[in-house]
């Protein structure tokens, strides 16, 4: 199938597999917030439930009970036992309504901001954390790499303050130098905010006040992510870089007398290829990392709107976060993937036997 | 033992060694020359004295006692996490590697499925869901049993790589049963990645408590290094600059995973000798 068109073939074959680990992923994030002894209405009802007559009480209780799915729905009415009673539904029937609900975008009611819709919420918080994440560790990823395999080539001065220098970075937790930051920059001098993503007396539009306090927010979190993210890449870089300096390949490029800068670059191509997949690898411990960061600096994205949602026990929402949070990195993973695929000659060889990958 | 000698030749090495050790000994002889104590013993936040060096903490608890037992904590965790997660990773690579076929194709896709959830979110899912009897040991069992993949993977490609040698068929030949020829003849050579793995995988684990208990998931029955910077995040005490708590519990935590990533550098520097001129 498909045989004449093996890039085709092989972006299939990918996105398969990565709808099913999607698949595994959605089951996960159903079941394992059930393991313990949470049923939501209980904790809703003790927060709405004060100073209402039983009958209200119970009128509402159902209304939850209907819209988190947890009772048997047949028709738009609460199927109901031989006593007027709600028939729950089994965590079967709970997770084959999650998994429609999913499929139609509907991640759910949050408790702690009820009657606001979870995917409302978490509509306000991606683009922050978007902003943030993705130039944050596409940058570190490129001045990282560049500058380790400049260590490797050069060796000699530049490397012996440059390597210490990256290992020291590279070895902090994201939290623990976001703290540091918070206190030398913001709090010790305070040259920067200490916390949020814009002024608080702006309103969100496309103003230059906003925009310049937004960018003013930027600095600190941008710095405590991309240093980091640099120095760990540019020591996996400058170790892939001397072993590859190492090889046959490179020795004769050089015994030919090939110009440095076109050694350096079959160096750089070849040295490349496992970085990505580093990348690929590392890339949820990345997000996970740059989330806590936010809650650091009270920034308005995806970490922050999870933060509140744990300290509320608020249930809907961490399993919204959670799910974004899982299909980012799935979807971030499959465009590495993609991308080696065209960029390593051993993967790009098999696709043209037809082989796929 | 040529190794160890080559190993204690690299000064990153033996620097990192002797950070781990001490911080080691200072957990566990800790709190035989000092008196720990869990008990209110001044005013909120006061600031370090002559008695209690590091300043009290939000309950006006001492921070050096705090940080004797947040270090235990920390290294408890890091250390049952890195032998979960190593001893299932080893046992799914070692097996699936020498085995191949469908065995080593369910245990590959497997793997391959858990590198790309994110462990953080799994570790998460489950804090959440504990509400009650959240305890250290029980982290350390989940981030462990979320954490196997990276042993796994390491350790499949060396099995497979081993298990067509000549030194295999012959115990093969010998009639060998396959436990026997995995742990005889198979893990001896793949032991220092195995060790590689496993330092990373413990300070993965210490990174990971302190993330979980960050964000307020942490362990509720005792206190550790993530609980610390936890409370100084919840009660201000960073915005209000009170140093004490958290510059002390950010540097122990620091030092503690810089070792640990030393060791493993220089441990990569011995085994790839390229890296050592």
């Amino acid at each position: 199938m498909l045989k004449q068109y093996p890039t085709i073939r092989f972006i299939l074959m990918r996105a398969g597999w990565y709808f099913m680990t999607f698949l595994v992923a959605v089951t996960i994030n159903f079941y394992l917030p059930r393991l313990g002894k949470n049923n939501p209405v209980d904790i809703i009802m003790g927060k709405a439930g004060s100073g209402l007559s039983s009958e209200d009480a119970r009128q509402k209780e159902e209304k939850y009970l209907q819209e988190f799915g947890l009772v048997k729905v047949k028709d738009g009415e609460i199927v109901r036992n031989a006593e007027g009673k709600p028939v729950m539904a089994s965590k079967l029937e709970q997770f084959g309504n999650y998994i429609k609900m999913c499929f139609m975008g509907d991640l759910g009611t949050s408790f702690q901001t009820y009657p606001k819709k979870v995917l409302d919420v978490i509509k306000e918080a991606v683009p922050w954390t978007i902003a943030l994440q993705l130039p944050t560790i596409l940058f570190g990823w490129i001045v990282g790499n560049v500058l380790g395999a400049l260590a490797a080539y050069r060796r000699g001065v530049f490397d012996k303050v440059f390597f210490p220098f990256a290992l020291i970075l590279s070895a902090f937790p994201f939290f623990v130098f976001g703290m540091l930051l918070v206190y030398i920059f913001a709090v010790l001098f305070p040259w920067f905010p200490a916390m949020g993503g814009y002024a608080t007396n702006l309103e969100i539009a496309p103003s230059l006040a906003f925009l310049s306090s937004a960018a003013y927010h930027y600095i600190l979190p941008f710095f405590s992510i991309f240093l980091i993210l640099a120095g760990g890449q540019a020591i996996g870089m400058r170790s892939m870089g001397i072993y590859e300096l190492g090889t046959d390949y490179i020795r004769y490029a050089k015994s030919l007398g090939l110009k440095e800068g076109k050694v350096l670059m079959y160096l750089f191509r070849n040295a490349m290829l496992p970085q990505i997949t580093g990348l690929a690898l590392s890339l949820g411990t990345m997000i996970g990392g740059a989330l806590i960061t936010e809650m650091i600096f009270s920034y308005p994205g995806l970490g922050m709107a999870m933060l509140t949602a744990i300290q509320n026990s608020d249930y809907p929402m961490i399993q919204g976060c959670t799910l974004i949070i899982t299909v980012s990195v799935l979807i971030a993973n499959f465009t590495v993937d993609i991308l080696i695929g065209f960029l390593d000659p051993r993967v790009k060889a098999g696709l043209q036997m037809g082989k796929g990958a | 033992m040529k190794l160890l000698k080559n190993l204690l030749k690299s000064p990153m090495f033996v620097i990192g060694a002797l950070l781990f050790l001490s911080t080691l000994l200072i957990a566990l002889l800790g709190p035989v020359f000092y008196k720990v104590t869990m008990e209110r013993v001044g005013a909120q936040y006061g600031a370090p004295t002559a008695q209690f060096l590091l300043g009290l903490d939000d309950l006006g608890r001492d921070y050096v006692s705090l940080l004797l037992r947040g270090l235990r904590s920390s290294l408890f965790v890091g250390l049952l996490a890195g032998v979960i997660a190593t001893t299932i990773g080893t046992l799914v690579g070692i097996y699936g590697g020498f085995r191949g076929g469908v065995v080593d194709d369910v245990l590959n896709m497997l793997t391959n499925l858990f590198v790309v959830i994110p462990s953080f979110v799994v570790l998460i899912l489950i804090s959440a869901s504990f509400k009650e009897g959240r305890s250290l040991t029980l982290i350390g069992v989940i981030i462990g049993m979320t954490t196997w993949t990276w042993s796994a993977r390491a350790v499949r490609a060396q099995s497979a790589a081993l298990k067509s040698k000549d030194h295999i068929s012959l115990a093969k030949l010998n009639g060998d049963s396959t436990l026997r020829v995995l742990l005889v003849h198979i893990l001896p050579y793949i032991f220092s990645y195995v060790f590689m793995v496993f330092i990373l995988q413990v300070s993965s684990g210490i990174l990971s408590e302190a993330a979980i208990s960050m964000i307020g998931l942490g362990p509720l029955d005792t206190v550790s290094l993530g609980t610390i910077l936890n409370q100084a995040k919840n009660t201000g005490a960073l915005g209000d600059g009170i140093w004490w708590a958290f510059i002390p519990a950010t540097v122990v935590i620091t030092l503690l995973v810089f070792a640990l990533y030393l060791i493993n550098t220089s441990m990569e520097g011995v085994f790839n000798p390229r890296l050592r001129k």
